[in-house]
């Protein structure tokens, strides 16, 4: 969102913005100060500011949201079995407590910084700004961020990634799109997780997965996939080498450009 | 419960405005809120009451605005009403549609008084001895 443009001015909103300039008296004659900003500016200020850091060094960052217990952990685990011979990567984790998660990335010979939230249901754009500095961006391919597993409040906060991938598992059912639609609208990929129980949980039908999402106006890609028996593994690589592979050209691009 | 976070990032900019336009006070703080944006008008509200104690918009009260679900659709070209869970063309029944209300999460204005309000420096002794006869 922005603040100078007055793109936050919607067809739908405004009506609400009132006539005669920044300054303009109510009815009662108190002082009405217009603003329009969105609620989470600063976050999305720092995002942006994340953001133009992986663009520097043509990082490729990756914002990981699920339930919890949907297999983010393990998906990471097994993309970096894939990948870690070709790429540098790193993961930043979230959770409400323990360093758990980050002990089995460090396992597969991958830096990980935990963020432990206390309390707080989601990452935000400054927790992801600290965790930054302690990650050696140069020497990095992909950063993975694993948000706090949670369908609803991450929804709302950019971290400054390049995308978004929103896994949904095989157990959790399939019109989680329906019931989740803030965060199945901000995914730019969806992973149908632990697809190896598909013949066990046959009420979970992937084209019905496929359809809800479709009726939240997204066109994002959905695959099958099983991080315990490698099914699928090979579309969401391909996928993620395009992704890095586009971002080099961009930022390549970018860096080529007269400033 | 992340409205509290959204909350706590609109006290800060409240402050922030209100601090300068040298307010006195905060009356009111008008928000635009739709259900795509992930925040519950009534969740941000409670948490609105802890926030803004002690602030300078301690007694302020907080207008939600609730926008409607509203898309344009990419193949017919018309507007139509929808839901948050199916934002399909009400005309058409395309699912390429473009959503162009109902995600915001915006702070609108706010209405504040302010001893210079008046411009005159009348105004602004007639506020001073008042300040001072409630600090002895």
């Amino acid at each position: 969102m922005c603040d100078t443009c007055g793109c936050n001015v919607t067809p739908g909103n405004a009506h609400l913005v009132q006539a005669g300039g920044r300054l303009s008296k109510t009815e009662n004659g108190h002082e009405a100060i217009d603003v329009l900003h969105g609620l989470l500016d600063a976050n999305d200020h720092t995002a942006a500011h994340n953001r133009e850091h992986f663009n520097k060094h043509g990082v490729l960052a990756i914002n990981l949201m699920s339930s919890p217990g949907a297999g983010k952990t393990s998906l990471l685990e097994a993309t970096i079995d894939a990948l870690k011979d070709e790429l540098a990567m790193a993961v930043i984790e979230g959770d409400l407590e323990t360093e758990n998660d980050a002990g089995r990335i460090r396992a597969h010979g991958v830096p990980a910084i935990q963020i432990t939230t206390g309390s707080a249901c989601h990452l935000d754009a400054h927790m992801v700004h600290d965790a930054l500095h302690q990650l050696d961006l140069q020497k990095l391919d992909i950063v993975f961020i694993e948000n706090v597993g949670n369908l609803v409040c991450p929804a709302s906060f950019d971290l400054g990634q390049h995308r978004n991938i929103t896994l949904l598992s095989v157990p959790e059912g399939d019109d989680k799109p329906a019931k989740y639609p803030v965060m199945f609208r901000t995914a730019d990929l969806v992973l149908l997780s632990k697809s190896d129980l598909l013949p066990v949980l046959d009420d979970f039908n992937p084209e019905n997965a496929r359809r809800y999402l479709r009726e939240l106006a997204s066109s994002a890609p959905v695959f099958e996939l099983s991080a315990k028996n490698a099914d699928g593994m090979d579309a969401w690589i391909h996928w993620l080498l395009a992704e890095l592979a586009e971002l080099e050209h961009r930022c390549g691009r970018l860096a080529a450009e007269p400033a | 419960m992340h409205e509290l976070a959204i909350c706590q990032a609109l006290m800060e900019q409240v402050e922030r405005i209100a601090s300068e336009e040298q307010a006195d006070q905060v009356l009111t703080i008008h928000l635009a809120i739709g259900p795509l944006s992930g925040v519950e008008p009534r969740l941000l509200e409670q948490a609105f009451y802890v926030a803004r104690a002690g602030s300078i918009a301690a007694n302020a009260e907080l207008v939600t605005e609730s926008m409607p679900v509203q898309v344009s659709c990419n193949q017919c070209g018309q507007l139509s009403d929808a839901l948050p869970s199916r934002l399909v063309c009400g005309h058409c029944g395309d699912w390429r549609t473009r959503l162009v209300s109902g995600d915001e999460m915006n702070l609108l204005h706010i209405e504040l008084v302010r001893q210079t309000s008046e411009d005159t420096a009348g105004a602004q002794d007639s506020f001073a001895p008042a300040r001072r006869s409630y600090n002895s």
